[in-house]
């Protein structure tokens, strides 16, 4: 029982923390909101460190109700590292209109207890209570701005939206459960290995694909995206930031291990699903980004087109294409984290925040060093050597190609020339055209730190980290097998 | 380590990379003057590579491996093939920093991006590791497309992104071809991927990758679209650096990749690319003689020139290939030089309208001789490197067959028509505007960079042994690779039986090895 307890020692210091974090967020009042947040990072920090690397049967938890291996620790580390930057990048931002409440930070954190339990689930209900925390988490987030209409209409679609997602993600796991026995994933994969008749084999793929088209919508792939641009858009900056890094992670890798791990034996059944959510949304995600004019709506449809590379590693299976999907995940969320980071920084002079893709016109003259910044991110996420970006796509397509699906690999990198050309787009705006309005210059230090850190990381300086990640998402991955 | 006992090609790489961050910093006149500098130290230790050289030495020299990156590694080495290729980069380099002076804006910024270019450059040619090639050959796309969007002309940006998705979409799928292969050999040096067999069966489909990335960056015809608004829409240096190196990438890909490694699917595909070529050859000369613009008309004319690049190669025989490789440094300095002219007076009048010129040669006679060399040179007038590499790639493709050898050479006779016509519209006959008239003659800076390429064309037209010396080797082992796969040919040349020979006491076969007629004689008799 100490042992159980110690594999879900993160969740526990975070609820611990995060309670009395809220209690002192109710008697402290908003005043107290910038120390909370600091507080907050702390926790999510030492979470970080309590994290177990367990492995084999020394990982189990609560028989098999949660894990505490490998896999899981690095999805910890990854979500707890970028809720830890958006809370950072959320500080300054609200900050200045005096609309920073206190609950913020709590509500970070609640979520990042939701997807410690998702990463970590290995029984569909501690899955859905985890999704659910996060999920409940993410859209009071939505609507955090409450006099804004934009930011209650985001809440709503999400939450709308999110609960539809929930009940198919329900009906699923209680299709799985009618046809398989159980909810555990190990004795799930046993029962699907296990040879069924017609009707059955029918019940449980009908399971297969219900628990797919929910968690599909959580990692907003094609055709369960519509929320994402919406929610993006109406929510604030740093809310969509958040929203595009941790939660992505989570339902990444919450998708993969559950695909190999309970569904390992139905991978015939699955894969075809994968593939033509991988293609839909790297498709998608290029071709409607094209005509977006806000900022915001463009990064949704580029973390769309992000996460559909992210699938064609999945679809690859096998070790390979665990540990290229976490590969991609950590660098993509440095990029994305990189961009909205420097969106947070478009204010015009009134200190008001623009979101029109029209005011970074000419960024190159009025800012160059964020200008430089945005377009390495830019160039990083279409993946163009010799930034940073284009190794995790490479690490995905290597994985198909040695899965023995070289035109998977093939189409889905033909479709990556289509979004290239809004990233480049991003680009030429701020290279090639006349200045707009300059954005008001205020000193944010930590937000430039951030920026900094990100840009180097993807800059062609991230090939050197390779030696040492790659090991890391190779042994995260073999501990799933 | 190497002969130097320094690594010489990092340090070519790292100095203009060091180089370029500090421009950045630097107020314009001191850019361009560490910009000059890092480019002509970078051309000194080019010449030093090149007198370290071990001709007929071993295949791979100056090699470099260190294993930085656990996936692939930082391998870098030459053979005389990527020498003579990083010779001409280097050389074309200061001159197009010296060729920049019209830039007036955002000058730091400028020299950083073009030096950036070079590493680029120089890094595709240097990479003994197949993805530290890749990304250097894709990183390329970057600095070009902004000095082409910030810098280029009135529709600068469309060309940029043409520019930037035609190249991009034609070399994604050469990386599914690359890591296929890698997969296969379970290597990724270049070295071992070299003697490496693939199946037949699978060489078709990574002939075909490795073609539409090459094929794009020529550019053969019918994905040669991006060139003429590329060429035509960046500044005057950029269009030299793009029709002086970027160019040649493609035909480096084709001599390092597609022929060694592919030797039966270059021969399956043999018409195709042969018809592709032909094509280019007649199409765009045809399509050059009916310019008004004079970017525009070398643009074309360059596609045609990298059609006889793609001819010789593609021969299977030493002729062939050793004609390509000159053609291509040929093709480096003439259309380089040729860009360099019409920014001359580009700079002077603002046009490239060829009807707004006219008897240039009265007010400018010393640019006029240039102009005269290199539309010579570019023709293929004896004793100017033109000459050499085309007669040498035609010889190759007519012993491949004669039919590719006769359509091919009319693309000759319609060279000298456009480039001729040309060099008449704007030298020759009275000014047709009085600005034109009034023009004033090559200033020293000018003069500076062109006659640096007016001599080495007429270097490698009058005695064209120095660049071939380097490159002989690696040809015969690429010739001896692609040997299984050679077409049959359906002219058949057999060396003559020797009558009672009055000079019988020179020993038999002594002639071969330096008289690549004899030794290709030899090759097709068995």
């Amino acid at each position: 029982m100490n042992r159980d307890l110690w594999l879900v020692a993160p969740e526990l210091f975070l609820t611990i923390a995060s309670l009395v974090l809220l209690l002192w967020a109710a008697w402290g009042g908003d005043k107290s909101a910038r120390l909370i947040t600091w507080l907050a990072v702390a926790c999510l920090a030492v979470a970080g460190f309590l994290t177990p690397t367990a492995s084999g049967a020394e990982a189990v938890a609560f028989a098999g109700l949660a894990t505490g291996d490998l896999f899981a620790a690095f999805g910890r580390v990854l979500i707890y590292g970028s809720a830890a930057v958006a809370l950072l990048a959320a500080a300054s931002w609200f900050g200045r209109a005096g609309d920073y409440k206190a609950e913020y930070s709590v509500l970070v954190i609640f979520s990042a207890i939701g997807m410690g339990l998702m990463v970590s689930a290995t029984d569909l209900l501690t899955l859905y209570v985890g999704l659910e925390l996060l999920s409940l988490s993410s859209y009071v987030l939505a609507s955090f701005q409450r006099t804004d209409t934009r930011s209650a209409e985001a809440g709503l679609k999400y939450f709308v939206l999110g609960a539809l997602a929930s009940g198919l993600l329900l009906y699923g796991i209680s299709l799985l459960y009618g046809f398989t026995g159980s909810t555990l994933f190990s004795d799930i994969a046993a029962a699907l290995a296990a040879p069924a008749d017609e009707g059955i084999a029918m019940g449980r793929l009908f399971g297969i694909v219900f628990v797919l088209a929910g968690i599909a919508f959580k990692v907003s792939a094609v055709p369960f995206h519509m929320w994402t641009p919406d929610v993006y858009e109406g929510a604030p900056t740093p809310v969509t930031a958040f929203f595009a890094s941790a939660p992505k992670v989570a339902a990444m890798v919450l998708l993969v291990r559950v695909a190999m791990e309970a569904m390992g034996p139905a991978a015939d059944a699955w894969r075809q699903i994968i593939i033509f959510m991988a293609l839909a949304s790297t498709i998608l995600g290029g071709v409607a980004a094209i005509g977006q004019r806000n900022i915001k709506r463009l990064l949704a449809y580029s973390s769309i087109n992000n996460v559909g590379f992210a699938l064609v590693g999945l679809a690859a299976g096998g070790q390979a294409g665990a540990a290229a999907v976490l590969f991609y995940m950590s660098v993509y969320i440095v990029m994305t984290l990189g961009s909205f980071l420097v969106v947070l920084r478009m204010r015009d002079v009134d200190g008001q925040p623009v979101e029109a893709i029209a005011s970074l016109s000419g960024l190159s003259r009025t800012r160059p060093g964020l200008a430089l910044a945005m377009a390495v991110f830019m160039l990083s996420l279409a993946g163009i050597p010799p930034l940073f970006g284009f190794w995790p796509k490479f690490v995905v397509f290597e994985a198909a190609v040695r899965a023995d699906l070289a035109w998977l690999a093939a189409v889905a990198i033909a479709t990556s020339v289509i979004s290239a050309f809004y990233y480049i787009k991003i680009v030429k705006i701020m290279y090639f055209d006349e200045a707009a309005p300059a954005f008001i210059k205020e000193r944010e230090p930590i937000g430039a730190a951030l920026i900094l850190i990100c840009a180097l990381a993807v800059s062609p300086l991230g090939y050197f980290a390779i030696p040492y990640l790659s090991p890391l998402t190779d042994a995260a991955a073999a501990s799933l097998f | 380590m190497n002969q130097l006992d320094f690594p010489i090609l990092t340090l070519m790489l790292a100095i203009p990379s060091i180089a370029a961050v500090i421009c950045l910093y630097l107020n314009p006149a001191a850019a361009r003057a560490v910009a000059l500098g890092a480019t002509l130290v970078d051309l000194a230790l080019g010449i030093l590579l090149w007198a370290a050289y071990d001709v007929g030495g071993a295949q791979w020299q100056f090699v470099e491996n260190y294993n930085l990156f656990g996936r692939f590694a930082w391998a870098l080495g030459i053979d005389g093939i990527a020498l003579m290729l990083i010779m001409l980069s280097v050389f074309l380099m200061p001159i197009c920093i010296l060729a920049s002076a019209a830039i007036k804006d955002r000058v730091p910024e400028y020299m950083a991006w073009f030096l950036i270019t070079e590493v680029l450059m120089l890094g595709v040619f240097m990479a003994q590791d197949i993805f530290l090639f890749y990304i250097f050959f894709e990183a390329g796309l970057i600095p070009m497309y902004l000095i082409i969007g910030i810098w280029g002309g009135a529709n600068r940006i469309y060309a940029a992104y043409k520019f930037f998705l035609y190249t991009l979409l034609g070399s994604v799928l050469m990386l599914i071809a690359m890591l296929w292969m890698v997969n296969f050999a379970g290597t990724t040096s270049i070295p071992q991927l070299l003697v490496t067999d693939f199946p037949p069966q699978a060489q078709t489909w990574l002939f075909l990758a490795f073609l539409a990335s090459f094929a794009v960056k020529l550019p053969m015809w019918p994905v040669h679209t991006w060139l003429p608004d590329a060429h035509v829409q960046a500044p005057t240096a950029g269009s030299v650096i793009l029709a002086g190196v970027l160019l040649k990438l493609g035909g480096y890909g084709f001599v390092r990749f597609s022929l060694p490694m592919f030797p039966e699917a270059s021969n399956q595909l043999f018409w195709l690319v042969m018809a592709l070529s032909l094509v280019a050859i007649v199409y765009t000369s045809l399509v050059a003689l009916v310019q008004q613009d004079m970017k525009k008309l070398i643009a074309y004319s360059s596609v045609a020139h990298m059609a006889f690049v793609t001819i010789g190669l593609f021969a299977f025989n030493r002729q062939g290939i050793e004609g390509g490789l000159v053609v291509m440094l040929s093709h480096g300095l003439v259309s380089g030089a040729l860009f360099l002219c019409v920014g001359v007076v580009y700079d002077r009048l603002h046009t490239r309208e060829i009807e707004r010129y006219g008897g240039v040669a009265n007010n400018m006679p010393a640019y006029a001789v240039f102009f005269l060399l290199f539309t010579m040179a570019s023709v293929g007038l004896p004793g100017t490197s033109g000459f050499v590499g085309e007669f040498l790639s035609l010889i190759g493709s007519y012993r491949a067959n004669s039919l590719v050898a006769f359509i091919a050479t009319t693309g000759i006779i319609l060279g000298a028509a456009y480039m001729l016509l040309l060099f008449w519209r704007i030298a020759y006959g009275s000014a047709r505007t009085p600005e034109a008239a009034a023009m004033s003659d090559l200033n020293p800076r000018e003069f500076l960079f062109l006659a640096p390429i007016a001599a080495v064309v007429l270097w490698m037209g009058v005695y064209p042994e120095s660049f071939m010396a380097p490159m002989r080797k690696d040809v015969g082992v690429l010739v001896d690779r692609i040997a299984r796969a050679a077409p049959a040919g359906d002219a058949q040349l057999a060396m003559g039986t020797r009558s009672a020979a009055p000079d019988a006491h020179v020993a038999p076969g002594a002639a071969e090895g330096h008289d690549t007629g004899a030794e290709a004689g030899a090759e097709e008799a068995h």
